[in-house]
């Protein structure tokens, strides 16, 4: 068994690794819940915003906060043009989940073909950076990212909650037709949330350029933990994603300590499937 | 005429004879690999197809099954100097009961909708990976299979896994012929339309998943395993990678995932694409291509390459249309009502949560009767036949078929004992055609007969219910007046003794409600007993021999239709207070 010290470091690393999964979760969980679309390329979308923001990073030397001025708006038209797509051809979600997983395919390929399988890195002098708490470090950057994830997710769970937009958005999920026949206008809303859950999506690039080492095929390398942590978090629910992000980073960190590293994906799928046998009402 | 009919099988088993001895012809082993390929794709996506196509649960946990088979066989040899042909059969046997595990937890979920299946079997493939990947079954080295020797069923070690992989995909193949052309396929068909029904209908829907999954499970742990010679050299990341299950989805929904030749057009076009792309030295190029498609295709083609011909086949071979004419049912006198219970329900509740939707009703119906049903809104009608039929279970209390308690038994049982139901807003398998749509329930429902003899049958009832020329016709193409009388048809091909009608009359028009009252009448002439819900009060009156009221989930009054309608206590909850007097 490992010292308390070392249980207590792995719990704030994995908490604060859980909010890069809420992050990337928030866009997802938007998109599936509200709109009944699996958007796969969600991951795609968000690596290209990282690569984005290590090109104009490295090579034109713009700062990522900066850079994020540029990404998340392109990402946002992106999830747009998306949303047209679907909505021209009235897709369904498991169609959506094919057509999505071919623009990923696509996507990974120009990445590929653009800045090669070679591994980036982007450094900056405030990637190693942290703020020591008693006897714990406490990473700035992901810090940063994991505030910026609870601003996001509780920000839109206001939005729905609060807004008449939320609300009708929220009605317009449970039965479109009837939604529109109270006079939501379904389309236009559908679209801005298709927009916003690209946008997320270029967020968590940015962070992503800045914490991860970047290669096109780590574009699959979290779909399957992300995913169990929409489902976890409850479709549609921002606030869920993100509680359930952290809760799967502050297992599979601990699982990390005290089995090996490599055990971990075994517990954020077996922490699923319980939940998913439970079926609690919740969900 | 013979000779004609047959020449595609003689041409089919040429061509079967002539592929399996191509090795012994010479070519070079570039062709053996390249056919082994198309053959493995062949036989892996159409094994998915089996539960996922058919019944249309998708699975993205292919690489699991296939993954097993494949270490499963890797094991076995290099550990335990096993025969490599006898771990074929292992592998497959391991992945079935992998599969059919793995179904008997979650196909027992209330609420396991489509998406979570398909995220609940990729997260059991991470599982898998990550177990084999930390202990001694890989260790994280990767297993080599170079020691492992190879029988010697063709001159070449490359000629003798083509002959493998051909005979694994002629067996899958005609594994998936005889599934699409059996019960189970039948049964699996109408799963994927409304499972809900299905399992109403008599088709034990639960055993059929399972055996669907174990299925398709086990053909790929047997392709898995041959698969392993082939690499011959396995590692947990390249076994378990996502392009598994995506490319078997992709080949089987671009060729056609409900029909059993489909998946082997789609994956013998794209492994041929991804081939060329290969040897071309531009693979990346391929898989973005092989997406394009993929985007391309469930956009203009979402039923796939296969269904697609058929239709325009279909369609230029315009059908012989017989004159159609209204078939109004020949009534013979009515037979006499016995005194023997067909239906007995004793002190039945029925609680959703807090709600007490039935608060003990007791009711007797004798055979050969006509049973109305009436009572306001949210009294508790369609809940009694709900229960009746075995779609709810009972909170409490008993029911008797002909002194059988089976108030405990799921729908599909109670549907073989001679309980037949209709659905107030009509439910048909909208993939299916009326035809189908109406065997499928002789075939469920009735007693076991030959496929002719439902054939038959199942015209009989439609030219019964009027609908005698719509046979190849989709549900989508009737209107609501003939999709009405499909349920009937239906619910009679089962041969019922006891027939639950859930407002049958409702939004047609008095033309067509005449006919409609023909037609019942008619039924309770072939000698079955019916319970019916109904709001409109000239039917129930015309039909009844006896009307039972329900009022907020008890029954209320029981009489004959004209004692009933006068009495003031009826009146009173229908109309309010004011009236009854």
């Amino acid at each position: 068994m490992p010292s308390a010290t070392l249980l207590g470091q792995a719990l704030i690393s994995g908490v604060l690794a859980g909010g890069m999964y809420g992050l990337l979760a928030l866009g997802l969980s938007l998109s599936w819940g509200l709109l009944r679309l699996v958007n796969l390329s969600h991951f795609a979308l968000a690596f290209l915003a990282a690569y984005l923001t290590y090109e104009l990073g490295t090579t034109y030397h713009v700062a990522p906060w900066w850079s994020a001025m540029m990404v998340v708006p392109a990402m946002f038209l992106i999830g747009v043009a998306q949303h047209w797509l679907f909505d021209r051809f009235k897709v369904n979600e498991l169609a959506s989940l094919l057509i999505t997983f071919s623009f990923a395919v696509i996507l990974e390929v120009a990445i590929q073909l653009y800045w090669t399988a070679d591994y980036r890195r982007f450094e900056t002098h405030y990637s190693t950076l942290s703020i020591k708490v008693g006897a714990f470090y406490i990473p700035v950057l992901e810090l940063t990212l994991c505030l910026v994830a609870a601003v996001l997710a509780w920000g839109t769970w206001l939005w729905l909650r609060k807004t008449y937009v939320g609300k009708a958005l929220r009605a317009a999920a449970e039965d479109a037709d009837i939604a529109a026949a109270y006079g939501v206008n379904y389309k236009k809303l559908a679209y801005l949330l298709s927009g916003m859950g690209a946008a997320y999506a270029g967020v968590a690039g940015t962070f992503i350029a800045l914490i991860a080492t970047l290669a096109p095929a780590q574009i699959w390398a979290w779909l399957g933990v992300v995913f169990a942590v929409v489902i976890i978090g409850r479709l549609g629910n921002p606030l869920g994603a993100l509680l359930a992000g952290m809760l799967i980073g502050a297992s599979e960190s601990i699982a990390m300590a005290i089995f090996a590293p490599a055990w971990a994906p075994v517990v954020s799928f077996s922490v699923l499937i319980a939940i998913l046998l439970w079926d609690p009402e919740w969900l | 005429m013979n000779a004609n009919r047959d020449l595609p099988k003689v041409i089919a088993g040429l061509a079967v004879v002539a592929l399996a001895l191509l090795p012994t012809a010479g070519l070079p082993a570039f062709y053996d690999s390249f056919f082994y390929l198309v053959f493995f794709w062949i036989a892996l996506s159409t094994s998915w197809t089996l539960l996922s196509g058919f019944a249309g649960y998708f699975s993205l946990g292919h690489a699991a099954f296939f993954g097993v088979g494949l270490y499963a066989t890797a094991t076995l040899c290099t550990k335990f100097g096993v025969p490599f042909l006898l771990t074929v059969p292992a592998g497959a046997a391991l992945a079935a009961a992998l599969g059919a595990g793995i179904g008997a937890v979650v196909f027992r979920l209330r609420r396991l909708r489509g998406e979570l299946f398909a995220l609940l079997t990729l997260a059991v493939t991470f599982v898998i990976a990550t177990v084999i990947l930390n202990t001694p079954i890989d260790g994280g080295g990767g297993v080599f299979m170079s020691a492992v020797p190879l029988p010697h069923l063709m001159p070449t070690p490359t000629g003798t896994i083509y002959v493998l992989g051909f005979a694994m995909c002629v067996l899958t193949l005609g594994t998936a012929w005889w599934v699409a052309h059996s019960r189970l396929g039948m049964g699996l068909f109408a799963i994927h339309d409304d499972e809900d029904v299905a399992e109403a209908k008599g088709v034990p829907t639960f055993r059929y998943k399972l055996v669907a999954f174990a299925l398709s499970a086990g053909i790929a742990g047997a392709v898995g395993a041959i698969h392993a010679m082939y690499v011959g050299f396995l590692t947990v990341a390249g076994t378990f990678e996502l392009t598994v299950p995506l490319y078997v989805v992709l080949m089987s929904v671009l060729g056609g995932a409900r029909h059993w030749f489909g998946p082997a057009i789609g994956a013998t076009a794209i492994t041929a694409l991804l081939y060329a792309f290969i040897s071309g030295g531009e693979a990346m190029m391929g898989r973005a291509i092989v997406g394009l498609i993929l985007i391309l295709a469930i956009l203009w083609l979402p039923d796939g390459v296969v269904p697609a011909i058929q239709h325009w086949l279909k369609r230029r071979r315009p059908r012989p249309t017989k004159p159609h004419a209204e078939v109004v049912p020949v009534v013979p006198g009515a037979a006499p009502i016995s005194e023997q219970v067909v239906l007995e329900v004793r002190g039945v509740t029925k609680r959703f949560g807090g709600l007490q939707a039935l608060a003990g009703v007791d009711l007797d119906v004798r055979e050969g009767e006509i049973f109305g049903l009436v009572g306001p809104n949210g009294s508790g009608k369609t809940t009694l036949i709900n229960v009746i039929s075995g779609f709810y279970p009972l909170s409490g209390g008993t029911i008797r078929v002909d002194g059988a308690e089976i108030g405990r038994d799921p729908a599909h049982e109670i549907a073989r004992r001679g309980v037949a139901r209709t659905y107030q807003i009509p439910r048909p398998f909208s993939n299916m055609t009326v035809l189908d749509n109406v065997a499928l329930c002789a075939t469920f429902g009735g007693p076991l007969r030959r496929q002719a003899e439902i054939h038959d049958e199942a015209t009989h009832w439609i030219g019964f219910t009027g609908l005698a020329g719509k046979e190849e016709a989709l549900p989508a193409e009737l209107n609501l007046h003939e999709r009405k009388f499909l349920e009937l048809a239906r619910a009679l091909a089962a041969r019922p003794k006891l027939l639950l009608l859930d407002e049958v009359l409702s939004g047609l028009n008095p033309a067509e409600v005449d006919n409609a009252i023909r037609l019942v009448r008619a039924i309770r002439a072939q000698g079955a007993t019916i319970v019916f819900v109904e709001h409109l009060m000239r039917a129930v009156v015309e039909l009844s021999d006896r009307v039972a009221v329900l009022n907020e989930g008890k029954l209320f009054a029981l009489g004959t239709p004209r004692e009933v309608m006068r009495d003031p206590r009826v009146v009173s909850i229908y109309l309010g207070k004011a009236y009854a007097a």
